[in-house]
């Protein structure tokens, strides 16, 4: 009976809640024994219309949204946004205030690659790292608290600069923080770089040549990974950026083994770049001093009758922007978040267009898990680092 | 991108494509914040516009970064698709802009870049804008019954239906949206206008 009869291709419905799926991801696979050959994923499970509801926020209302976006890297979302609002100003914030901008969005970055490093290890069987890594996730957290007040949404980046300085001591306990975090990175190194299970599943995994990457729209560590020298923060440096020295770590063989290496190689990097900005940093304003654009001091409100109708107008109407369009960019840990802001001269975005580097490398599931084992599909939602805030917005 | 760079492409592009108007935004403030090169393509040039930006060596924008749309209710051709294209080689960026009527299809570049397969099915979804030789135009981010085109500026915040579990059917059931409190816009400056 068995062999009369033709085996045909069956369809299995990966997610939407799935452990492996990093949150809502609906994938249906079509499986020819255990090699995929169709993917296709089903997303929007976690649209919560932001775009829209940006449109009916003053511009000020808008920043909390984006630490929503990727909840893995909160403070890295609001960043493009800020700078969006600023340029359609015509401002730019302080120097200080770029400099704990940059320490903050490789705070974020950690925090981010930490959180990829250890669901990615649990995903492919490597149950440790996840306990490492939120070991040090939990401290980075602890900055964040320390300056915004909120773990996770910090809504710390404001248009202008941050919303308030970072508190006294701070500075000492994040630089005593990167004395002993490349020790911790070598730990999770003698755990995974050379071991014989984690190679196995990941080296030969989902490569990527470099013509696609370039097709799909790759950013970040996915297109580093296929051997592109490519990072915002080099090719159109924002905020403090150009002040401090870092390398970009790119890949060779475009396969998951590679991007991998180039994320722990970034952590190393960010520390880096936390240093110098300590060691540059100077004392001085943290926001942008035109007080119809930014908040002004509670000091002076008490006092003066203008800064306190300015508080007023800020916090109720918001501030105007001229008419025009801004698309501005930064490297996000996963690569380059996009802005896309149509401003019609009054106190709210006439449109927002976010564009999430998850985005584009979900829907390059398609090839990437084509010709795979159903096991190594784990393996490719893990390597894209996808968190489903930022694709379903 | 400096201004001069900008300057070079917008000039770049009026030489190149004769009849294109490649317009040049000097940017906000002083230090020309937020520069850019705008090009408005007619949606039937538009794939040997594109293509010949993408392959050109003096272009070369081999990456799609975004594609948006853009509803404006009042203006003759109400749709607007929104490219932003990035070269690495050159490390400069351009915006293309498409206006559409209502109704009025436009060409899937899915030949020119994959990645535009998933930004066209959001656009069709968010704001009805029909392309044409896209493989499978379904919806992309709102639920697979949803009705009509969300991000539309006469589709209403609190959208139009609502869903929740009923005890009586044992099912998840859609009802009108009822509000307990009509939606309000403090400080609607658009109104003042």
């Amino acid at each position: 009976m068995a062999e009369d009869r033709e085996f045909q291709n069956f369809t299995v419905n990966f997610g939407p809640q799935h452990p492996a799926a990093h949150g809502v991801l609906r994938l249906l696979l079509e499986l020819d024994g255990e090699v995929v050959e169709r993917a296709d994923p089903h997303i929007g499970f976690l649209h919560r219309g932001t775009e829209k509801l940006l449109e009916h926020k003053t511009y000020l209302q808008g920043v909390p949204y984006f630490d929503r976006l990727d909840y893995m890297s909160m403070m890295a979302q609001e960043h493009p946004y800020v700078l969006g609002v600023e340029r359609l100003l015509g401002i730019e914030a302080p120097e200080r205030a770029q400099y704990i901008r940059v320490i903050f969005a490789e705070i974020t970055r950690m925090l981010n690659h930490l959180l990829f490093l250890g669901a990615h290890g649990l995903d492919v069987g490597a149950m440790t790292m996840f306990l490492y890594t939120f070991r040090e996730r939990e401290q980075l957290i602890d900055f964040y608290e320390a300056v915004s007040g909120a773990r996770i949404h910090a809504a710390y980046f404001r248009p202008g600069g941050v919303a308030k300085d970072m508190p006294d001591g701070l500075a000492d306990k994040i630089w005593e923080f990167t004395e002993t975090f490349p020790g911790k990175i070598d730990e999770y190194e003698t755990l995974l770089t050379e071991n014989r299970i984690w190679k196995q599943r990941l080296v030969g995994i989902g490569i990527v040549t470099p013509q696609q990457a370039l097709d799909w729209g790759f950013v970040g560590p996915m297109i580093r990974g296929s051997g592109f020298a490519w990072d915002l923060r080099k090719a159109e440096p924002y905020d403090a950026y150009d002040k401090v020295e870092f390398k970009i770590p790119i890949g060779k063989n475009g396969d998951s083994y590679d991007r991998y290496l180039i994320r722990v190689e970034e952590l190393r990097e960010s520390n880096k770049i936390i240093r110098q900005c300590l060691k540059q940093m100077k004392a001085g304003p943290v926001r942008h001093e035109n007080f119809k654009q930014s908040p002004p001091y509670r000091g002076a409100m008490q006092q003066d009758m203008e800064s306190l109708i300015h508080h007023f107008k800020l916090f109720t109407e918001g501030f105007r922007t001229p008419p025009g369009e801004i698309y501005a960019a930064t490297e996000t840990p996963k690569g380059e978040l996009g802005v896309y802001i149509v401003s019609d001269g009054t106190t709210k975005p006439y449109r927002v267009k976010i564009r999430a580097a998850g985005f584009n490398h979900l829907q390059a599931m398609k090839y990437m898990a084509k010709g795979h084992m159903v096991a190594d599909v784990t393996t490719i939602v893990g390597t894209v680092d996808i968190v489903f805030g930022e694709i379903d917005r | 991108m400096s201004l001069e760079k900008l300057e070079r492409l917008a000039e770049a592009v009026k030489s190149r494509f004769a009849g294109l108007e490649a317009e040049l935004f000097t940017g906000f403030g002083e230090k020309h914040l937020g520069a850019a090169v705008t090009v408005h393509v007619d949606p039937d040039n538009l794939l040997a516009v594109l293509t010949i930006l993408r392959d050109d060596p003096g272009f070369n924008f081999h990456q799609m970064i975004d594609l948006a749309g853009v509803h404006y209710p009042e203006r003759a051709k109400p749709l607007e698709v929104v490219y932003h294209l990035l070269s690495m080689r050159h490390n400069h960026r351009i915006r293309i802009k498409v206006a559409l009527d209502e109704g009025q299809p436009i060409p899937s570049i899915i030949g020119v870049w994959s990645c535009a397969d998933w930004y066209e099915r959001e656009a069709f979804d968010l704001f009805g804008i029909l392309f044409t030789g896209h493989p499978d135009l379904r919806r992309l981010l709102n639920d697979y019954d949803f009705e009509g085109h969300p991000l539309r500026k006469d589709f209403p915040l609190s959208g139009n239906y609502e869903l929740r579990y009923s005890e009586e059917q044992g099912r998840i059931i859609r009802e009108p949206t009822q509000l307990q409190r009509e939606s309000r816009e403090y400080y609607n400056a658009r109104d003042e206008r």
